[in-house]
């Protein structure tokens, strides 16, 4: 007996814009507590909202990377609520009349995930607990956020993992948020119902405020089989608001009150509505980057592998820099330095978001077409470019105008013959049959070319010579 | 005489500084405050600091001063000043100092206003009577047996005794107009969206309107002229051309089409009726058309105003948690939930919670179709119907009050009958159009009746302009019990 997973994804996208999204306070992370405050994001009796236009912007070129509807008219409602990190006892958000409706996401498999809307609305403060007291830092508060939330097309945790790295891949490079879930500026609730193929849907329950990839498909994982083990048992399902526990993997049912929200969303009578037409999208459109799916395209094109490509596309500043190199230089020769020397020199994955090098993407293109050209091989390439990694200089500080000459054939023979009067015992033993004493003596050659001997005219040479 | 344009000519000629003026009303404010209880706080050091700068200003300005400058002038407690207490006289803000100022009131400052005190009024600005909140009543100038109306019944009854030239009130459902009747001074609610908010302690946000109160109408545009105009930390204020409206008033009414709707009439004692009445006989001995008109939709304005008015106030009073600021439970609470339930329920009044408790009703699940959306809906309809009204006259004429002021009502039971005397200030809010409240007449105790225009949206010159019509050929000469600072030419 199979049992089919029907999910949908809320992703909440803090943007990057320099300031909030209902008044001036910067959104700078990590400043001292309560600092980035004033009497709008505090709500203080008598403030009121300053929509910060900005954030439309970024709304929009969310919308326009996820195949969105742009509405023309735009309003904010008020969720009401009451708790200690929300100042104004009320979120502003977009419950009516969202920015944008109706787009997609296409999966490597040619699925579609639908995104039912994209809202915006402000980020709560943020509550710390510390020796049993609790203490409010309101820094977040009207932090821009928006939530993008799909349909229940996603039924695997695969198709849920695909989704979400895509929908990081568009953001990023739309250059709307870092989306850098272990900073909270990426957070992912999941709606998740199991049922049998051809009967209805089951009941919904859903998880909140998953913070890494991996929490959220251990969280499906485990309300599936939760759900499914309640099937086979014939026991009752509740629609309801779960928790995932970071600790073991589990869910839990949050308390009831938690839950059993009336939100009494009703629209701001403090924010009039904005109509957006369509010249000002089409500015945005104008201004929009190649998206990665397009980029990919072109890589794939210039004759990079699938995965490679899906490497290099997957960090906004590694893909810009790789195809300002491609423009000069040779796509294969750059690809094998981009995925060897570079990325060993930056390891960590914000290391690769930040993508901070010392060699200009122009002296990248030259080093790659003076291998293209046979001036130098792999091997020096390889060393030069560890070099200027490290020390930032150009590759002529490393490459000799002899480096790149070459070696003529008199040249090898001679390098050859010395390599066999200077190694008699690897002689001795090649000729007993170990083919591998040949390796030493190439090697030989090679050490005193400094590399630049090609090893399968040395290997040739050295043959000749023996036999 | 102690109108803005009197003093300000006095000022202009030396004949008294601004130092001197603000010293003679500061001790008026201590002859005759305790007898109406018009100020709940008086700012005499910030107010001779001000006076001090606006006579220094004035030496060295070249050319014409503002109006304002070097006139004091009084602010309903519920509006920002930096640095100073904006109670709302609730308990909840007894000791909440704000961080910043109104953009009205910085307006103000900027044209040279000196600061007299903050006034009195009902909680939060809710009631007719200026009597919920914390600080006690406020009495009428007239007869301090009676009220002095509400909710900004210190601001009116502070110029009705001259014990300020003029004040900053707010208007969400009457709360200037409806004192200014009851003390027989101006009350003015301009065009929603005109003056900014910013700065006014939100009650019912979509009605919600700072409003001048003078002793004349031209004082009133005076100080409209100056707070008006679009502001970045208001959304709601309109991008437009802002001419001044003082320049507009000449008293030329000939041609004015006024309305008359009876409804309006209903229910209204015979004294205010017969008073409105001669007002209309003076519009016509003037030039003006007078024509009937009907608004069956009328008398929705009351529902339509308490069901968005208490929706927008229990979102908006949300935020008195006792968390951040503002009074918290001293009693012992066993979780956050119990310390937000125990402070509310202790620093609220009556009003204040029958209001958030409606609102939440009308906004939930289950009843927001029938009572919110459908009041949205009957508002966009009663806002139109006023829109094609305003077809056949430029103007509607009503009483402002069905009543003069009145002793205080402390029948809770009567809360209905209460909110059925506010049906012609409120469609003003509901509809957002600019509304006057000037005295025309008084009854058979002597104490003031008000009347009342309201004209289409925007049109706040012409409606300043017919009232200055009446008041100037009608010359009333009242005469309130109590009195402070006054100049005879």
């Amino acid at each position: 007996m199979t049992y089919n997973l029907v999910c949908g994804l809320e992703t909440h996208v803090e943007l990057s814009t320099k300031t909030k999204i209902f008044c001036s306070c910067p959104t700078a992370f990590g400043s001292d507590p309560n600092t980035n405050v004033c009497p709008k994001c505090l709500g203080e009796p008598g403030s009121l909202p300053l929509v910060n236009m900005a954030t439309f912007i970024y709304a929009i070129k969310a919308g326009l990377a996820l195949n969105c509807k742009i509405n023309q008219e735009v309003s904010f409602d008020r969720k009401n609520y009451t708790y200690p990190d929300l100042p104004k006892a009320y979120q502003t958000t977009q419950f009516i009349q969202p920015i944008c409706t109706n787009g997609y996401i296409k999966l490597n498999s040619g699925k579609k995930i639908r995104i039912n809307r994209i809202h915006l609305e402000e980020d709560a403060g943020k509550l710390i607990h510390s020796g049993g007291n609790t203490y409010i830092d309101c820094n977040r508060g009207a932090v821009p956020l928006i939530e993008i939330v799909t349909e229940p097309d996603i039924s695997s945790i695969e198709e849920a993992r695909e989704y979400l790295e895509k929908l990081q891949l568009n953001l990023r490079h739309v250059q709307v948020s870092d989306c850098k879930m272990e900073e909270g500026s990426m957070r992912c609730d999941v709606n998740l119902s199991v049922n049998r193929p051809g009967e209805p849907l089951g009941v919904r329950s859903e998880i909140k405020n998953m913070n890494s990839l991996s929490f959220m498909e251990k969280a499906i994982a485990y309300e599936y089989e939760r759900h499914v083990t309640a099937i086979k048992n014939n026991e009752p399902l509740v629609q309801e608001t779960r928790r995932f526990n970071e600790a073991d993997g589990s869910t839990s049912a949050m308390r009831d009150k938690e839950d059993a929200n009336d939100y009494r969303y009703f629209k701001d009578p403090d924010s009039p509505y904005i109509i957006i037409d369509d010249i000002f999208i089409e500015d945005i459109a104008k201004t929009m980057p190649m998206l990665p799916e397009k980029i990919k395209n072109n890589y794939l094109e210039m004759g990079l592998s699938e995965q490679d490509a899906d490497l290099i596309i997957k960090y906004k500043k590694v893909s810009d820099y790789f195809s300002s190199a491609l423009v000069t230089g040779d796509p294969k020769i750059l690809s094998t330095y981009m995925l060897g020397e570079i990325f060993r020199s930056i390891e960590t994955e914000s290391q690769k978001e930040d993508f901070n090098i010392l060699v200009p993407y122009a002296e990248l293109a030259e080093l790659s077409n003076l291998q293209k050209e046979g001036k130098i091989n792999a091997q020096m390439a390889k060393k030069t470019l560890a070099e200027m990694l490290k020390s930032g200089k150009s590759w002529k500080e490393y490459i000799s105008k002899s480096d790149m000459e070459g070696i003529d054939e008199g040249t090898l023979i001679a390098m050859c013959k010395t390599a066999i009067t200077e190694n008699p015992m690897a002689v001795a033993d090649f000729k007993a049959g170990k083919d591998k004493a040949l390796k030493a003596l190439i090697g030989a050659v090679m050490r005193q070319s400094r590399g630049k001997a090609n090893a399968v005219q040395a290997e040739q040479t050295i043959l000749d010579l023996i036999k | 005489m102690s109108s803005i344009l009197h003093l300000s000519n006095l000022l202009a000629r030396k004949e008294i500084s601004s130092v001197e003026l603000t010293k003679k009303y500061l001790s008026a404010i201590n002859n005759i405050n305790p007898s109406i209880n018009a100020y709940i706080s008086v700012t005499e050091e910030m107010a001779l600091l001000q006076a001090q700068k606006a006579d220094d200003m004035r030496k060295q300005l070249k050319g014409d001063a503002p109006l304002l400058l070097g006139i004091p002038m009084a602010l309903k407690d519920n509006l920002a000043v930096r640095g100073f207490q904006t109670t709302c006289c609730s308990k909840t803000l007894e000791n909440f100092k704000s961080t910043y100022t109104a953009t009205a009131v910085q307006k103000l400052f900027n044209n040279g206003a000196i600061l007299l005190g903050k006034t009195n009024m009902d909680e939060f600005a809710m009631g007719s009577y200026s009597n919920t909140g914390i600080f006690g009543a406020t009495f009428n100038p007239y007869d301090t047996a009676k009220s002095a109306g509400g909710s900004s019944g210190g601001s009116a009854a502070a110029v009705s005794s001259k014990i300020a030239p003029y004040t900053l009130g707010t208007d969400t459902g009457g709360s200037a107009r409806q004192p200014a009747s009851f003390c027989g001074v101006v009350g003015y609610k301009p065009t929603y969206g005109t003056v900014s908010r910013y700065g006014a302690v939100a009650l019912a946000s979509s009605f919600d309107q700072i409003s001048p109160i003078a002793s004349t109408v031209k004082d009133c545009a005076i100080v409209y002229d100056t707070i008006k105009g679009f502001d970045i930390n208001d959304m709601t204020t309109i991008k437009q051309n802002y001419a001044p409206c003082l320049d507009k008033i000449n008293g030329n009414v000939k041609g004015v089409k006024i309305g008359i709707a009876t409804k309006m009439f209903e229910n209204c004692s015979k004294d205010v009726v017969d008073s409105v009445y001669r007002a209309i006989e003076t519009y016509r001995g003037l030039g003006a058309e007078i024509v009937d008109i009907t608004i069956p939709t009328i008398e929705l304005a009351l529902p339509i105003y308490y069901i968005i008015g208490c929706a927008e106030i229990s979102s908006n009073f949300g935020r008195y948690d006792g968390i951040r600021y503002g009074y918290k439970t001293n009693k012992s609470y066993k979780d956050i939930d119990d310390m937000i339930s125990k402070t509310r329920s202790e620093a609220f009044g009556d009003d204040v919670k029958r209001r958030i408790m409606l609102g939440i009703y009308f906004l939930s699940k289950n009843n927001f179709n029938e009572y919110y959306l459908k009041a949205i809906q009957l508002r966009n309809e009663l806002t139109s119907d006023f829109e094609n009204v305003f077809k056949q006259c430029d103007l509607i004429i009503s009483p402002t009050t069905p009543t003069t002021a009145l002793a205080f009502d402390f029948n809770p039971d009567n809360v209905v009958d209460k909110y059925k005397a506010d049906i012609c200030v409120v469609i003003a809010n509901v509809c957002g159009l600019p509304a006057i409240s000037l005295p025309c007449g008084t009854d058979s105790n002597g104490l003031p009746v008000g009347m009342q225009l309201i004209g289409p949206k925007n049109s706040d010159s012409r409606v300043l302009n017919t009232a200055f019509a009446f008041e100037n050929t009608a010359n009333l000469k009242l005469n309130p019990t109590l009195g402070g600072v006054t100049y005879d030419i």
